[in-house]
């Protein structure tokens, strides 16, 4: 018997080849897993959160202690420069203002943007930190350091300051994952303040490095959306809620097929040197559901 | 076990010095890879077997913090792990040359294949925007790194592990 096993033994040691073809497998079928099936990974998650976060929250303090010394280091050089910009934003403003001044229809429209802002601050939000980053350079997803404790929940919405930033796709007890709209994956469904025109807003990582994202498939027959035009989430959106300040359009072009427009969009976001972010602990598909259920009623 | 635990240990710090310090050491919001040289450092210094079960593991963790397909990143660093570890063989552990230059190999196949896999299947046909945008930057960045980071994972391996006798795995030895 003794021998017996002793052969078996001998007979199923591995070679490193066979065990690279059963954990290929192994991967391939977790990944098909995935894409067909919604393969839930979930306790592993929150298992493998409860294990790193922490180290990660502590870790980010000291990097950006780091990167306080380096501040102080280039903070003559940052200041020109902010000047700089800030004196572009006056001469641009000043525009803007002379613009508003004479367009009649350009103030009602302000109007209209000050209703939006005004929902736009009705929505609860709660503030939190990025804690870490996706560790390649092809996509821009990041883990906040708020979780289901603090009332997140998957599907809520991310801003920052100015404007959308993303999605909470994952949550944990004390932290998200949030999904960028700058990612290459990104679609938002989106309209314009003015005309109502819909369209969709793409991340696109060709245009990540001049600030931009892409919008598609726009409806525009009268030719009224122009540069400088302010897109906003749209309101058959299932994602995200109602009117938050995407950019403004960059760029206009018509497609050839003379019925759509695409173009860019300029972010007021600074995604590359994103700190701090708000959360909208409040879904769409919540939202939805809700007036759901009171209409039938 | 106390191999693994420290391999485990060094895992893990490298993927969390990855996610959080590393970012603040972007240029051009690219950064370095440094699990791609944990990867190849590991396969070259303790063989196949290690560095695929290393890169599979390191390839997990990214997967369940920021994978959208689950299972993708583990395969990738898997294969990193495995054919860096055929050069455990045939080139000495010490040596600098080698590593740089698997390192850059692999950095560059390894985002070949993300963009194969995730950009192009999608349409996005733009090869030499991204070559030039992300995929040699961060080659020319993570080498950079490679330098010192190797520095860093030998004295781990030589100093803090019980080295792999060589001679094991040795083509030499008749089996």
């Amino acid at each position: 018997m003794k021998k017996f096993f002793k052969k078996l033994k001998y007979h199923i040691q591995p070679k490193n080849k066979h065990i690279l073809i059963i954990m290929t497998m192994f991967c391939l079928s977790l990944i098909l897993a995935t894409f067909a099936s919604g393969l839930s990974v979930e306790p592993l998650r929150t298992a493998a959160g409860v294990f790193i976060v922490p180290f990660e929250k502590s870790i980010n303090q000291a990097g950006l202690w780091l990167v306080s010394i380096r501040n102080l280091v280039i903070d003559k050089e940052e200041l020109l420069q902010e000047k700089e910009e800030l004196e572009q934003k006056v001469d641009t403003l000043t525009a803007e203002n002379n613009y508003l001044l004479q367009n009649q229809t350009e103030l009602t429209r302000l109007k209209e943007l000050y209703k939006l802002d005004e929902e736009y601050s009705d929505y609860p939000k709660i503030s939190a930190k990025i804690i870490a980053k996706d560790p390649g350079n092809w996509y821009s997803n990041f883990i906040i350091d708020k979780g289901s404790n603090d009332g997140v929940q998957e599907g809520h919405n991310v801003i920052a300051g100015k404007g959308l930033v993303g999605l909470v796709t994952e949550v944990g007890p004390d932290w998200a994952s949030v999904e960028s709209i700058i990612n290459d994956t990104s679609n938002v469904s989106a309209q314009t303040v003015s005309t109502s025109a819909g369209c969709i807003v793409q991340g696109d990582l060709e245009l990540i490095d001049s600030g931009m994202l892409r919008f598609v498939q726009m409806n525009d027959e009268e030719d009224k959306v122009t540069v400088g035009e302010r897109i906003v989430t749209s309101h058959i959106s299932e994602k995200y809620v109602e009117g938050l300040f995407i950019g403004y359009v960059a760029q206009v072009e018509q497609d050839s097929n003379n019925l759509t427009k695409t173009g860019t969009i300029v972010t007021p976001v600074d995604f590359s040197n994103l700190k701090h972010v708000f959360v909208i602990t409040m879904s769409k598909a919540a939202q939805l559901a809700g007036e759901e259920s009171t209409g039938e009623e | 076990m106390r191999n693994k635990l420290i391999l485990f240990v060094t895992v893990l710090v490298s993927f969390l010095l990855q996610c959080t310090v590393v970012q603040y050491f972007a240029i051009g919001s690219i950064v370095p890879n440094l699990l791609i040289i944990l990867c190849v450092s590991m396969g070259i210094m303790r063989g196949k077997r290690s560095g695929m079960f290393l890169g599979f593991f390191v390839g997990l963790l990214a997967d369940l913090f920021f994978g959208s397909v689950f299972g993708f990143y583990a395969l990738i660093y898997m294969y990193v792990g495995y054919f860096s570890g055929c050069a455990y063989q045939v080139c000495y552990d010490d040596d600098m040359k080698v590593h740089l230059l698997l390192v850059a190999a692999f950095d560059l196949l390894h985002n070949f294949a993300v963009y194969a896999l995730q950009f192009l299947l999608r349409g996005r046909l733009g090869l030499f925007t991204y070559l030039k945008r992300i995929i040699i930057p961060e080659m020319l960045y993570t080498v950079l790194i490679a330098i010192f980071m190797y520095k860093v994972y030998y004295y781990i391996n030589h100093r803090m592990m019980k080295p792999i006798r060589k001679e094991s795995e040795s083509i030499w030895v008749l089996k």
